[in-house]
């Protein structure tokens, strides 16, 4: 039980003269000893900058008498050399130009040398001239406040080197997810290229091209659904088996096939993950070459030929690698001979925005580019790709894999 | 780069008699041409006045900033001539307030043809102390300086966009100080502070072939009455004024006595 329990009567009257006296005691409270003794530093200076008047709390930061301040030293030899030069070149100008300046982060430099952070307004007080007769400056201790600003400069420097990071480790593992070198093909010439659209996340294209026996080679490329390192272990996953089921079973359904059963044990339906994959079995013939493909649910290849015409390989309808326990892949068998170019690309190209209205580049318009570019070579149709790559822009957001293969029109000339 | 591109870039206007002698007003490290405010109408009335802010300050072509470019006083020196030869008005006299001094040093002594004369307002070759010279500032001073610049990185970034509030009694400010006025980014201040408190440009002075007139205030923080002394000792036939004015900027706190002497020396160097 409270004491003034023991007289209800008496007791709001107490209450009512404590809050009097104690409203009294702050009137009396000389503007003076409000002005020496305020939460924050108070000084008036001279337009020169001779300081004319300082409060106590301020001395007290500063470790000064007032006699060693008051017409002795000016507002700038207050303050750090960083301070000082601030001072000078920004802060007074700006004071002298505009009649007043606040919230400027400034630097004390206390009598044992010690360095306080401050805030720092100033107002040029002017007589009824409107001629400035002097600077009054209110000083406030941003202690606090610098190392909270430290500490969120200190967090950013530590994000940017973590994002340098990530983008070093994204690179060199998208690197490492790609042939670095496609083996040279004898008679036929062969060229690639990737396109990255995020340094900072591993894409799911990939593609290869890989010795069988004889004279077989296996060639794939495909596009894993998603990106960043789930992806990135799928696109891992996908490579090897490839490789792997070409050497056991050199049938492009087949390889597919073993793709989907690896794929369906590894990822079950809480984190499904598939992919759409062109395989190609490719056998040199004396003039060139046959490409057995098969596709599950990968655009359609291009056949660039030797007179100028492009076939759209028909490969689609193909199922998706992954999703399916017994997916149907559709299959054609390409014969490539001199001046023939076999395009293989992921949808990165033909899904790229090609306007403001934000329309896709489309299979039609990659059809006619094709049929512009027809007759070519590989070099020479992944370099007019990597152009209109270029020129999407920001348009292009998505990863895109391009593998070329050509019978050289000239069999002399064949590279790689 | 063609002529709009260096005029733009350097946001430069040009002001006063078509027939006038040019005089061209050069800020340094701090604000933009609006320092050159309280002097420049009473120049433009007899003179033709080139202002311009250096790239990085004031109204410039941010996007034509380079660290590589303006880490050293060349890029900006570069830069005058680049400005000069657009507008290619005959000789000038280049006016160069703190760290432009030395940028207009360096200018006259690579195409000394198109000046008329220099006025080296509180100009320092450098600011840091060295044997048998005294610039203003130790070798820790700058330190601190440079040091603060980058661990005070917010307070100077806020510091140097300050929160207008106003000017009631000078209305005429306002539009364009909430625009731009002092206002710099950090990143390129930093470089500016680096250019202008590391340089060293003692060496040029005597190369110096065209008339000069230094400026010096009675009372510089920056740039202290030995170093005044130091540039009209080292260029060969230049002349001293010593104002009666306390900082580092009498265009602004002296702004009468320092038009006075630009214009007496633009007039005698005709």
């Amino acid at each position: 039980m409270c004491a003034t329990g023991q007289d209800p009567d008496g007791g709001a009257d107490d209450a009512r003269d404590d809050s009097a006296a104690a409203f009294s005691a702050l009137l009396e409270d000389s503007a003076e000893d409000l002005y020496e003794h305020a939460p924050c530093g108070y000084l008036s200076t001279l337009l020169d900058g001779r300081i004319a008047k300082i409060n106590t709390t301020m001395l007290g930061w500063l470790g000064y008498t007032r006699e060693q301040v008051v017409g002795r030293l000016r507002f700038a030899d207050l303050l750090t050399v960083g301070g000082k030069i601030y001072h000078e070149t920004h802060f007074a100008p700006l004071l002298r130009m505009q009649g007043e300046l606040g919230g400027v982060a400034l630097e004390l430099r206390t009598a044992d040398r010690r360095r306080l952070p401050v805030m720092v307004t100033s107002v040029v007080k002017t007589g009824a001239d409107g001629q400035p007769l002097l600077i009054r400056t209110t000083v406030f201790d941003a202690r606090d406040r610098r190392s909270y600003e430290r500490e969120l400069l200190r967090a950013r420097e530590e994000a940017e080197r973590e994002r340098d990071r990530a983008q070093r480790l994204a690179t060199t593992l998208q690197r490492s997810l790609l042939p670095p070198t496609l083996p040279p093909v004898p008679g036929v010439e062969v060229d690639s290229y990737y396109h990255i659209a995020s340094p900072e996340q591993v894409g799911g294209d990939f593609y290869d091209l890989f010795p069988l026996s004889g004279e077989r080679w296996g060639l794939f490329l495909g596009d894993v659904c998603g990106k960043g390192a789930g992806a990135a272990a799928v696109t891992s996953l996908a490579r090897y088996t490839l490789r792997a089921a070409a050497v056991y079973d050199s049938d492009p359904v087949a390889v597919l096939d073993n793709l989907n059963t690896v794929l369906n044990h590894e990822y079950h339906l809480d984190d499904p993950r598939f992919c759409t994959v062109i395989f190609g079995l490719l056998t040199q013939t004396d003039d060139g070459c046959t490409v057995q493909l098969a596709s599950g649910g990968h655009p359609p290849a291009l056949l660039l030929r030797a007179d100028g015409t492009v076939e759209q390989q028909h490969t689609t309808g193909g199922q998706l690698v992954g999703v399916l326990p017994d997916p149907r892949f559709v299959t054609a068998t390409v014969r490539l001979t001199p001046g023939d170019t076999l395009l293989l690309y992921t949808d990165g190209l033909t899904e790229a925005r090609v306007d403001a209205a934000r329309n896709r580049y489309d299979d039609e318009a990659l059809l006619d580019f094709a049929t512009a570019l027809a007759p070519t070579s590989a070099s020479v149709a992944i370099t007019a790709v990597r152009s209109l790559l270029t020129s999407f822009g920001d348009g292009l957001d998505d990863d895109t894999a391009v593998l070329a293969l050509s019978v050289p029109a000239d069999p002399g000339r064949a590279r790689r | 780069m063609g002529a709009v591109d260096v005029l733009s870039r350097n946001c430069v206007v040009v002001d006063g008699p078509v027939d006038g002698p040019v005089v061209v007003l050069s800020h340094g490290f701090g604000c933009d041409q609006n320092l050159w405010r309280l002097v420049a109408p009473a120049l433009a009335e007899r003179f033709r006045v080139v202002l311009f802010d250096h790239v990085g300050a004031g109204r410039s072509d941010l996007s034509a900033w380079r660290e590589d470019r303006y880490s050293s006083l060349e890029g900006y020196a570069e830069d005058v001539l680049e400005i000069l030869r657009e507008l290619d008005p005959g000789p000038v006299v280049f006016v160069g307030h703190s760290v432009s001094a030395m940028i207009g040093v360096l200018a006259a002594v690579a195409e000394p043809e198109r000046f008329a004369g220099l006025v080296l307002l509180t100009p320092s070759p450098r600011y840091v102390d060295d044997e048998g010279y005294r610039g203003g500032f130790s070798a820790e001073d700058v330190d601190e300086l440079l040091e603060s610049l980058e661990s005070n990185y917010l307070g100077w970034s806020a510091a140097m966009g300050p929160v207008i509030m106003g000017t009631p009694d000078r209305p005429e400010l306002e539009e364009e100080l909430t625009n731009s006025f002092c206002r710099t980014d950090p990143k390129i201040a930093r470089v500016f502070a680096r250019a202008t408190f590391l340089s060293d440009n003692r060496a040029d002075l005597p190369k110096v072939a065209v008339p000069t007139l230094v400026v010096e205030c009675s009372q510089d923080a920056i740039a202290p009455r030995e170093v005044g002394a130091y540039v009209h000792a080292q260029i060969p036939g230049s002349e001293l004024v010593t104002l009666d004015a306390t900082g580092h900027c009498p265009q602004l706190s002296s702004p009468e006595a320092t038009t006075e002497a630009i214009t007496a020396f633009v007039a005698g160097a005709r």
